[in-house]
């Protein structure tokens, strides 16, 4: 239905996001700027249901700039009337909402070439994807984690075979739940757990970038 | 989901972009001082320039000697130790909602203490520069973190240690004084005169032409007298003197003259003291220079509205101890509105001690009349504890003791009998007033502390020469004395004689001492519990115990160490303390500022409770209260030490 376009066609924003790529440095885990995102979407279909909102923060060295944050709302064709109680964000709701592409455009734009952090992240990224692929581009060149895999790999997990919802790593965490299902809350909360698995992974031995991308258990959702 | 978009456009931002983290961030610190006190505007700049960040259990958010960082720091979760590095000594716990590192604000130098987090601690920082351009536009802001600054410097009172921000602080200082202490009293700038050879007729003439009800008599424009409706009544009217009479016969002289410059306050306290009603107003303050005004109790009234010289008035009229009580009730309403304007706990004191003064020598005379006979021999009736140090302001119990001059022992049984029966009506008067019975039974009525003026002695040189702890006890209470009611020279031959026991038995003052280090005051507050210097974990703070009472203790062991006579009241101790040892002067005056606001916490406190104030409730205080609190003790600690060092106590502990 949607033919991607040919490389040279490509519009300004995404050359100018290859571009972060192609100047990337290879950074130490205290510089790395990590971006840790949330979508909020019509359903659970990545190939049906459409992005409502995107809320993002960037964390670099253990803090989170709350400056460097990113929150915007989508302007909606397709709306399914179910989810609305979950998300809260209503088809005509008075919040101010973008276009697709330009939501595209802002959100390539914060995330650059750094770390994309997600709870369940092959499904947020998925989404972003069938984004792209709408506007005839090819799929996010990011490197992702999955604080949902990551997880696993700490002591505090009880079991490796079990999937655990964020708010089940909540409670693990004893972290407060503010916000939750809608983007910018999501992310936020992500954030902390990203963090807190770090300090728990940190704590054992010390560790890089290598050691969260190394993966020994199965992927997430998708 | 509207009503963020509604409290979006609250603050006016024009952007694409909702900042629900801002949000939070902004919900979180908008309960906590200083930020409760900003706008909203100004606050949600802030919030959205915040930085989160995480620490681990056990790891630095900054070491001392490090730089100081461009930013202070909020507790959002978790808890971290401000500790000294050199001796591990801990300054402070910080949990939710306080903030530390605000040596940042001064933007240069390294860090004098250590933070650590003592648990998993998530902290918002704030920048220093943002934040500056706040706080200079924003006064209680300001103060606050001026107050929490000075708390958690080594050394808030040392002249080195002064930053521009302390200049600030001493000017905030002075500005609030300005607001209440500096009020002048406005007096009458054109008082009626005449001279002293005027007869009484035209001097009658021209108050009755005037409509005033009183008259100042003046030679070269200097006031020597004055003559009042009171005098034409008492001293005309009774035919006593006649009306061709001169001025000067019947005038009252001298005159009590003030500076221009007196406050409200002071002006009340004079006329208390010296029971008139009209203060005159001279040009350099002496009865030697020009008459310049007169100010008269109705003057304050309309100041005032409600004033201590009226009730006054009233305590002189009541025949009767149900009298009294109703004016020491009204009294009570006075006290809090006093402590609802702000006026200074050091003059609110001074009045509420003035009126509890005048209610039990009317509480006495009264009794005396009740008396079969009059008093065999002359005797003295002396407050103790707070009443003697003029620090009581609600109502505790009463402690108090008697003594009669000294008598031919064959009359001393009869004596006794007689002022322990008049003893027992007079405490019996001011329990109906609203004194409680003290539980300890220190008071006349006891035979133990009705005694002539020889027992005394004994008494006193008794405790000085053989002191055990009951007796250092006593020594505490008793040695706070003041004459209620009575012959002077009967008190004042007492202090002769203690000063002399002292003198020859010089170890005393150590056992004094040892009894001033009894309780070291707490370190700070931390969740519902005292950080306690030993650890020990309370919910309940006894204000009087652990605050108050190591300040009233170490005022009156170095006063004794001097041999100072007549300085009784604690704030006067210590004022008097920074004159003797101006090296000292700082924490002298640290020591006096620390109990006025002690004083004023626990009367706010007690009112607030229909209590006596003295235990208080950690869960009940906001986090301005506790830093409030927290700030006193710093003083009470460096004052501990002062004395373990000049009594040599380290070695007898």
């Amino acid at each position: 239905m949607f033919k991607r376009l040919r490389h040279k066609n490509y519009p300004d924003f995404w050359k100018k996001y290859l571009d972060h790529f192609k100047n990337k440095k290879e950074c130490d885990l205290n510089s790395t700027r990590f971006v840790i995102f949330d979508t909020e979407t019509t359903g659970l279909q990545h190939n049906k249901d459409r992005i409502l909102s995107i809320g993002a923060i960037s964390i670099v060295g253990n803090v989170i700039d709350v400056a460097d944050t990113f929150e915007l709302y989508l302007k909606q064709e397709k709306f399914d009337a179910n989810t609305v109680e979950i998300h809260g964000i209503l088809k005509e709701g008075k919040i101010l909402k973008l276009e697709e592409e330009k939501s595209i455009v802002l959100f390539l734009d914060y995330i650059k070439s750094d770390i994309l952090v997600a709870h369940h992240v092959a499904f947020d990224v998925a989404m972003i994807n069938e984004s792209l692929k709408r506007l005839g581009l090819p799929r996010l060149k990011n490197k992702v984690l999955d604080t949902g895999i990551l997880f696993k790999n700490t002591k505090l997990c009880p079991s490796k075979d079990t999937l655990y919802s964020l708010d089940a790593l909540c409670t693990i965490f004893n972290i407060k739940k503010q916000d939750r299902h809608t983007a910018s809350g999501d992310a936020y909360l992500t954030g902390i757990i990203f963090l807190k698995i770090i300090s728990q992974l940190s704590n054992s031995r010390q560790i890089t970038l290598k050691h969260l991308f190394r993966n020994p258990h199965r992927r997430g959702l998708l | 989901m509207i009503n963020l978009i509604q409290k979006h456009s609250l603050f006016g931002y024009i952007q694409i972009m909702k900042n629900t983290i801002a949000e939070r961030v902004f919900d979180f610190l908008k309960d906590f001082p200083p930020f409760d006190v900003l706008p909203k505007e100004e606050l949600y700049t802030i919030s959205r320039n915040v930085k989160i960040m995480y620490f681990q259990k056990d790891s630095y958010v900054f070491k001392n000697t490090e730089d100081i960082h461009d930013h202070f720091y909020v507790v959002k979760d978790g808890a971290v130790d401000i500790f000294r590095e050199q001796d591990t000594t801990l300054i402070d716990q910080c949990d939710e909602g306080d903030i530390f590192g605000l040596r940042a604000l001064i933007r240069k130098g390294t860090y004098i203490v250590s933070a650590k987090a003592i648990e998993e601690t998530i902290l918002y920082t704030v920048s220093s520069e943002m934040f500056e351009k706040i706080i200079q536009t924003n006064v209680e802001a300001n103060k606050f973190l001026l107050a929490s600054f000075a708390t958690s410097t080594r050394n808030p009172y040392s002249n080195k240690n002064k930053s521009s921000l302390y200049a600030q602080l001493q000017s905030l200082q002075k500005s609030e004084s300005s607001y209440t202490e500096v009020q002048s009293a406005q007096f009458s700038k054109n008082p009626v005169t005449c001279s002293p050879e005027t007869s009484i007729q035209q001097a009658a003439q021209i108050m009755s032409t005037k409509q005033v009800g009183s008259i100042l008599i003046t030679k070269q424009e200097k006031p020597l007298g004055i003559i009042t409706d009171k005098d034409l009544r008492n001293k005309i009217a009774t035919g006593q003197f006649s009306i061709k009479d001169k001025a000067q016969d019947i005038m009252s002289s001298p005159v009590i003259t003030y500076h221009k410059s007196i406050t409200i306050a002071e002006a009340q306290i004079a006329m208390l003291q010296h029971k008139i009603s009209h203060l005159c107003i001279t040009k350099d303050g002496t009865p030697n220079s020009k008459l310049v005004g007169i100010l008269s109790d109705h003057d304050i009234i309309v100041i005032h509205g409600n004033n201590p010289a009226v009730l006054i008035k009233e305590v002189k009229r009541a025949k009767t101890a149900l009298a009294l009580q109703y004016i020491r009730n009204k009294a009570q309403q006075l006290l809090e509105g006093y402590l609802e304007q702000n006026i200074p706990v050091f003059f609110i004191s001074k009045i509420m001690s003035a009126i509890t003064t005048a209610i039990t020598q009317k509480a006495i005379m009264l009794s005396v009349d009740e008396m079969s006979a009059p008093p065999p021999t002359t005797f003295a009736w002396i407050a103790l504890g707070s009443q003697g140090r003029k620090e009581q302001l609600l109502r505790t119990d009463q402690d108090n003791a008697l003594v009669f001059e000294n008598i031919p022992s064959i009359d001393h049984h009869k004596t006794k009998a007689y002022f322990l029966t008049l003893s027992k009506k007079i405490t019996l008067k001011l329990n109906i007033i609203g004194y409680e019975f003290c539980p300890a039974k220190m008071m006349a009525s006891n035979p133990k502390w009705c005694l002539s003026m020889d027992e005394w002695k004994q008494q006193f040189n008794n405790w000085i020469t053989k002191p055990s702890a009951d007796k250092i006890m006593l020594c505490t209470i008793f040695f706070d004395y003041d004459l209620v009611y009575g012959n002077q020279k009967l008190i004042d031959e007492i202090s002769e004689s203690i000063f002399k026991s002292i003198k020859s038995y010089e170890i005393f003052l150590n056992f004094l001492g040892l009894n001033a280090l009894k309780n070291p005051p707490p370190l700070s507050f931390f969740r519902q519990f005292l950080v306690e210097n030993s650890g020990e974990h309370k919910d309940h703070f006894d204000i009087k115990a652990r605050a108050m009472m190591p300040l009233v203790d170490a005022a009156r062991l170095i006063i004794l160490s001097y041999t100072i006579k007549n300085h009784n009241n604690t704030i006067l101790r210590f004022k008097k303390l920074a004159q003797i040892e101006p090296q000292n002067q700082e924490l002298y005056h640290a020591c006096s500022n620390a109990f006025k606001i002690l004083l004023q916490f626990r009367t706010q406190h007690g009112l607030r409770h229909n209590s006596s104030g003295r235990f208080i409730d950690l869960k009940s205080l906001s986090k301005g209260d506790r830093l409030k609190l927290k700030s006193c003790f710093k003083p009470i600690k460096d004052i501990q030490e002062l004395i373990r060092i000049r009594f040599n106590l380290s070695q007898i502990l």
